[in-house]
């Protein structure tokens, strides 16, 4: 048994490796409690409502969420709308539909099933309006950046004044965490800056991690039921294992030898 | 195949069995004599066989769902990510199952290397494993490639304009390989038709595998040849199943961890934005299991000859069992070997490491040195070493003490002991 | 002695498979669930359709779920025929009250309770529909009157939002 631990161990330390190294090149990012974090990290909904709401009145008339559908506004697991705020907020938007009998486009309402209006029509619309910077999808934006959340939340916050000998075209700004520190997003984010209706006092750090709540949902909206099934899982396996264990030993004590 | 005559009990079952043997096959497999010594690293086996299984159901579910086209294909995985019933779920178990998959291979070499399983008589084993081994990483590469993802595309154009380097026919090879003038959607639908075939053929070879390990019987820790059956073997079922099972539940314990707490981290964050043929991302590396050999093709400065140094790295292993000259399998009894053998063992890990790590300055040069003792180990240190090494006393058998009253198997005991 | 230890051992193994085999349905499930519609499949469940241009006799065919809906704007004989019919000629009895809301209006799903092909219009015996894969006959109420069918065409729910649009599902 001794001899398979080191196996466990050494597997273990193999893949533990991957997180340490991954640390030790990165900037030293702005810290928050995340509570979607741990082993039975969940959500915290009043977070993903008012991620939401920061998304829809700054982000949204730039970055699109063309992987939401306005329906995940009340699943479960997520910011948990209900069904019938979900149905407002999708009727609120103006959806492209169409062709009619007529074989022309029209506007309506929108619905459950639709998909989350994007900005642009097209990339290079979306290029055009910005300078050339195409505005990143946000669907999986939490995902597919290094530093994951953190590194979004350090960067709404990480805007500053360029040090000197650092110059700046137009349109571009400093900002601390960003790749290379310069970017074409300007600060979007002010004290007050939208009004949260559960009274939560809207500074741009509160609305930082809203915001970045959100969109760690949006990039992972199964993650609470991961999490769950996960545990468990663990559980479970580790039930078994035992089982098996002693049935082993029992096994294997039919003939002299250690297992 | 079977050492004895099997006859079923049943009129019915002799009947079937005399026209297709398949239950003389199942009593060959359930009898089958294994060294009674065999311990967990042993176990590897077992457990690449459940992760190609896995790999193949969990792949064939995704299969239903994907879309392969360049302009569908990245929104397709969030469909599966999202919509699909569990299909976050299937496809997190495909991804990591792909790092387990090589994990446990991983293990399964350095063991055969440390006990000299390639040696003769099982060179046929050895030589198929290392056809596996060459199919999976195919299977590996293209697979990463159809999320469609930044990673994914120039992970692609990358790996595919390694065949430029092939004097005067590599551009077209390279043509030829893309069916156009860049990495696109033809490229992405052949990627799909042979990541989706790979898996079968080695599931065939894995037959093959077992077949011929089942001629020569099980290498175990001493090393030596044993009767079977004996005293020192035992069937294989219940008692390696029930250990194989054992060992395979703690894998999976491991394997859940990363699929329900971690499922990107042996990922990399690019490959969850949608391939763009303008930008590259800043930092290109392939996955883990591959950045041993990028580390050496990365060491050589010369385009074609990066390129042979990669694939020799791969296929000097196939001449393995006739580069070890000694007559000795198992390392237990080989003092010297096995200090090379720990020492290639901390190479290949610092390959996988500067790999991972910018090629420049110092990364390069230790990248350079590790290149070159890799093959020096190979070419060098192996041959040279059945010579010149003094082994120590093989005991005859696995549980009689040694003709002459010998310690050794208690030394071997103890040797194992302080090895691990 | 010996007899405790053979059950203690025979409780042990049948413990291990029991749980085992507990794990390996929990992860066959899964499999199969995922054939299942998906939540974005699920989530289209209605759809409007404007019937301003339809004429007395004339039937318009609509997708909904990816299936053929036909919507018939009945004329006074079809609506008279269907109402006439006795409950004891019907193979599948239902009134023709119960299956139009409106009796101007028949709305249902254009698939052959048969097999699954899509009967033609103003076709058969019955003056209504006619299933060519195998001939089954549906009268003007869309009911199954002769033939290998075995139930009426059936009609999916729907409401009319306002005299010009039909909201099915």
């Amino acid at each position: 048994m001794k001899f398979f631990f080191k196996i466990f161990l050494f597997i273990t330390i193999f893949f533990l490796s991957p997180y340490t190294l991954n640390a030790a090149e990165k900037v030293e990012y702005l810290k928050t409690d995340w509570s979607f974090k741990g082993l039975f990290g969940k959500f915290d909904r009043g977070a993903l409502q008012r991620g939401y709401q920061v998304y829809t009145e700054v982000c949204s008339s730039c970055h699109s969420m063309k992987y939401l559908s306005y329906r995940n506004l009340s699943q479960k697991g997520g910011p948990e709308f209900t069904e019938e705020q979900a149905k407002a907020i999708a009727a609120s938007f103006e959806v492209k539909d169409g062709p009619n009998a007529d074989g022309e486009m029209f506007t309506r309402p929108g619905k459950l099933s639709d998909k989350f209006v994007m900005p642009y029509d097209n990339v290079k619309a979306a290029q055009a309006a910005n300078g050339g910077a195409y505005p990143p999808d946000m669907s999986v934006l939490a995902k597919a950046r290094g530093g994951g959340v953190d590194y979004i939340y350090s960067l709404l916050q990480g805007y500053e004044e360029p040090p000197a000998g650092v110059t700046l075209d137009d349109g571009v700004y400093y900002n601390k965490y960003m790749y290379g520190n310069k970017i074409k997003m300007s600060n979007q984010l002010s004290d007050g800056l939208v009004e949260y209706g559960d009274g939560t006092n809207a500074t741009v750090e509160q609305m930082s991690k809203d915001v970045t709540t959100f969109l760690m949902w949006a990039a992972e909206p199964h993650l609470e039921s991961r999490h769950q099934m996960g545990f468990k899982a663990i559980v479970y396996l580790i039930i078994l294992t035992i089982l098996v264990y002693f049935s082993m030993k029992r096994i294997w004590s039919r003939i002299k030898t250690e297992v | 195949m079977s050492d004895h005559e099997y006859i079923p009990k049943s009129k019915f079952g002799k009947w079937f069995n005399d026209r297709l043997p398949l239950l003389s096959l199942a009593n060959h497999l359930t009898d089958y004599p294994t060294p009674k010594n065999l311990n967990y690293w042993w176990t590897f086996g077992g457990i690449l066989t459940f992760c190609l299984i896995t790999q193949i159901v969990t792949g064939l579910v995704l299969a239903m769902h994907y879309i392969a086209h360049a302009d569908m294909a990245f929104e397709s995985v969030e469909h599966i990510m999202r919509d699909v019933n569990y299909g976050w779920l299937i496809r997190y178990i495909h991804a990591n199952g792909a790092s387990m998959f090589f994990l446990a291979v991983y293990i399964h070499i350095f063991r055969s290397l440390f006990y000299g399983s390639y040696k003769s008589p099982r060179e046929i084993i050895w030589i198929i494993g290392i056809i596996i081994y060459l199919l999976m990483m195919a299977a590996a590469f293209m697979g990463y490639v159809l999320p469609w993802g930044q990673m994914s595309f120039w992970g692609a154009t990358v790996i595919t304009n390694l065949f430029s380097a092939i004097p005067l026919v590599g551009e077209g090879i390279v043509t030829w390989l893309w069916g156009g003038y860049s990495v696109d959607n033809p490229t992405l639908t052949r990627f799909f038709t042979l990541h989706y075939l790979i898996p079968f053929l080695i599931l065939g070879l894995v037959v093959l595998h077992i077949w011929a390990l089942h001629v020569p019987g099980n290498n175990n820790p001493v090393g030596i040849d044993i009767k079977k059956p004996s005293k020192d073997t035992v069937p294989f079922h219940p008692y390696i199943v029930i250990k194989d099972g054992f060992a395979l539940l703690m894998f999976l314990i491991v394997f859940a961890f990363f699929v329900f707490y971690t499922p990107n981290i042996l990922g990399h964050a690019d490959n969850y934005i949608e391939a763009d043929p303008l930008v590259t991302p800043a930092h290109i590396v392939p996955e883990w299991y591959l950045l041993p050999f990028y580390a050496i093709l990365r060491s050589v400065p010369d385009k074609l000859l990066g390129v042979i140094a990669m694939l020799s790295a791969i296929l000097i292993l196939a001449a393995l069992p006739w580069l070890d000259t000694s007559k000795i399998r198992s390392a237990v009894f080989r003092p010297l070997y096995k200090q090379f053998y720990w020492i290639l063992v901390a190479d290949v890990l610092i390959l996988g490491y500067v790999g991972a790590m910018p090629a420049e300055g110092l990364y390069l040069l230790i990248a350079r040195v590790a290149t070159a003792y890799y093959f020096l180990h190979f070419l060098v240190v192996l041959p040279v070493l059945g010579f010149k090494e003094k082994t120590l006393p093989v005991p005859l058998s696995i549980t009689e003490p040694i003709l002459g009253g010998s310690p050794n198997l208690v030394a071997a005991k103890n040797d194992e002991r302080l090895k691990e | 002695m010996s007899e405790k230890k053979t059950n203690r051992r025979d409780f042990l193994f049948t413990a291990t498979y029991a749980v085992g085999a507990v794990g390996v349905g929990a992860t066959v499930w899964p499999m199969i669930d995922q054939m299942n519609p998906d939540a974005s499949v699920k989530a289209l469940a209605s759809t409007e359709v404007d019937i301003s241009s339809v004429t007395p006799g004339k039937t318009i065919t609509v997708l909904w779920r990816g299936k053929p809906v036909f919507i018939r704007r009945r004329t006074q004989e079809e609506i008279t025929e269907a109402k006439s019919v006795k409950m004891e000629e019907l193979k599948d009895p239902e009134k023709d009250e119960d299956r139009a809301k409106n009796p101007e209006w028949l709305v249902m799903l254009g698939v052959c309770t048969h097999l699954g092909c899509v009967p033609l219009n103003d076709k058969g015996d019955y003056n209504g529909w006619f299933c060519p894969c195998h001939g089954s006959h549906y009268d003007t109420s869309g009911r199954i009157r002769k033939g290998p069918a075995p139930t009426n065409m059936e009609v999916p729910k729907y409401e009319f939002v306002n005299s010009n649009t039909i909201k099915i599902g």
